[in-house]
């Protein structure tokens, strides 16, 4: 019944793990890169103002759809190593119920990722913003409890 | 033959200077500090950081008011950091030097005093296509307003000022030539003397945005021939939330007030108030005292060196840059302007510039990535911003090749 954005995308645990076995920025970072590049483009018919994520220095944007009960979440930047924060975010959230998303200490990930110092969400990367954004989402589903969030996936 | 001069500067010494600034001991991480970020704003010497904090801690007082010891402390040294601008343009007067919160607020003042009193339907105020927000957005806004019209002066692929198309657009219609000295996203350094004689020949006024070119050149406002000049103190050395509005005094004179309140009156009563005289007229408010004394501190400084040089020290710099970039075939410099100061704008491969400056950061270089507040330039280019490096005195030969050793890093991570 799931579909998932990303058929192959680390999870959470899996991008954990590989942070926690580099010690230097470097190494980090091209694994950042490569999770960035690894994340699929998002259609470009859906890289508008209405999925403009604001507050990043790079363009950010994000859609969301529901299946049943979970979201799923496609997001892209014209920045490489955005594209791979959002892979970070995306792990955590993607194929998850509103209350999951909710509950989720995005805070703790952050840490754990040990990227605090140099991709805190406070330095006009947009993270924050999309974190926000998310979460919004899955305020709104939870209220409503429908299976709607606009805009609607044009392919289904 | 000139006698040497009495109080000649002693030669100038990068490193040495490097000293006077104690925020280039600081460490990003675990390496030192390599700021190329000074066309956002420079660093401040120690004399700076002193004079504002002694200002606070010895002398602060409300100032052209009480009939007390530390107000005229104030007061003295507020208008003798207004006499000490006044020298550092070269200014026949004082009294033309109007204290504003940088050159953001001067040319909003300018705009909204000087045009909302003149500007009329059909008129027309001319801005170069490489403007900084800042010398655009006032006019767009005076001109809804008034019914003139802003119209944009083209930049060549150069990235410099296009000149016949300059002059095909000079008529009588044009009111106002709104132009940067030095251009804060390219480095180029305009031909204002040039732009402003074209200008007189059709009556137009001309107001220089003087935000980057008062850190690098010595300042005539007369040898420019403009009848504005607008700076602001933190990118010359000096504190931030001050700067400067230098007008021609029959201008200034004629011009109505821009701001009501404290200061810039003469009588009040509520049938009608009489306004103070320059500058006070464009001075509502208590005046930020500290940051006029911290910006005064700055001049004397930059006069205290051998300017000649500083100069001299900054081509250096630049030239340095450019011989280094031409190394690295992935680099593409963003404007090739034949007169440029401080300023080295370029793309890395089809990389982000926002990448770039995150992986400079993490490297100890810090940079700018972005559209630089002209995205009208960025959009004649075609390109969403460019990485930019900009120098200041304190800058040298050493960054540079530190700058080259993080694109290096940032091509191998990110092409």
């Amino acid at each position: 019944m799931n579909r998932p954005a990303q058929p192959n995308a680390p999870g959470v645990e899996e991008i954990l793990e590989t942070f926690d076995f580099f010690d230097d920025w470097e190494d980090k970072y091209r694994y950042l890169i490569e999770l960035g590049r690894a994340l699929p483009p998002l259609d470009p018919a859906l890289r508008d103002e209405a999925h403009r994520v604001h507050g990043c220095q790079s363009q950010v944007w994000l859609h969301a759809r529901r299946e049943g009960d979970r979201l799923w979440f496609e997001a892209d930047s014209d920045a490489l190593i955005v594209k791979g924060l959002l892979a970070l975010v995306l792990a955590a959230f993607n194929g998850r119920t509103p209350d999951e998303i909710l509950a989720f200490d995005i805070e703790a990930y952050f840490r754990r990722l040990d990227l605090i110092r140099h991709l805190s969400p406070t330095r006009g990367n947009g993270l924050r913003a999309l974190v926000e954004r998310i979460r919004e989402l899955a305020r709104q589903a939870a209220a409503e409890g429908a299976p709607s969030l606009s805009p609607a996936p044009a392919e289904e | 033959m000139s006698a040497p001069h009495p109080l000649r500067p002693a030669a100038f010494d990068p490193q040495a200077v490097r000293e006077d600034f104690p925020i280039l001991a600081r460490r990003v991480g675990d390496r030192p500090l390599a700021y190329l970020d000074n066309a956002a704003t420079s660093q401040k010497p120690r004399v700076v950081i002193d004079a504002v904090a002694d200002y606070y801690r010895l002398h602060n007082a409300n100032v052209h008011r009480a009939a007390h010891l530390l107000s005229d402390e104030a007061t003295a040294a507020f208008e003798e950091a207004r006499a000490q601008v006044a020298r550092f343009l070269r200014s026949p007067s004082v009294e033309q030097v109007i204290w504003t919160r940088g050159t953001t607020e001067a040319i909003n003042l300018v705009a909204a005093s000087w045009g909302g009193a003149h500007l009329r339907p059909g008129d027309r105020i001319l801005a170069t296509e490489m403007e900084h927000h800042s010398n655009i957005v006032p006019w767009q806004l005076i001109c809804a307003r008034t019914g003139a019209e802003l119209v944009p002066v083209p930049v060549t692929e150069r990235g410099e000022v296009d000149l016949a198309a300059y002059e095909r657009l000079l008529d009588e219609r044009v009111k106002l030539v709104a132009v940067t000295q030095v251009s804060n996203a390219l480095g180029t350094v305009n031909p204002v003397p040039e732009m402003a004689r074209l200008a007189k020949g059709v009556g137009a006024l001309v107001l220089v945005d003087g935000a980057q070119g008062a850190a690098h050149f010595p300042v005539d406002v007369a040898a420019l021939g403009c009848d504005f000049y607008a700076f602001s103190g933190h990118k010359v050395y000096g504190p931030t939330g001050i700067g400067v509005l230098w007008g021609k005094r029959e201008l200034l004179e004629a011009m109505p007030p821009y701001q009501g309140g404290g200061e810039m009156i003469e009588t009040v009563s509520f049938a009608g108030s009489t306004w103070n005289r320059l500058p006070y007229k464009f001075e509502a408010g208590t005046p930020h005292i500290a940051g006029a004394v911290g910006l005064a501190a700055a001049l004397r400084y930059l006069e205290g060196l051998d300017r000649e040089a500083v100069v001299a020290h900054e081509a250096d710099l630049l030239a340095y840059t450019r011989e280094r970039a031409a190394e690295l075939p992935a680099l593409r410099p963003v404007g090739e302007p034949r007169q440029a100061a401080g300023i080295f704008s370029f793309l890395l491969g089809d990389a982000h510039p926002a990448d770039v400056g995150t992986v400079l950061d993490q490297l100890g270089v810090a940079v700018r990535a972005g559209h630089h507040c002209a995205q009208p330039l960025m959009a004649r280019f075609g390109i969403p911003g460019t990485v930019r490096a900009s120098f200041a005195l304190y800058n040298t030969r050493e960054e540079v090749d530190r700058l080259f050793a993080a694109l290096a890093k940032a091509c191998d991570l990110l092409l």
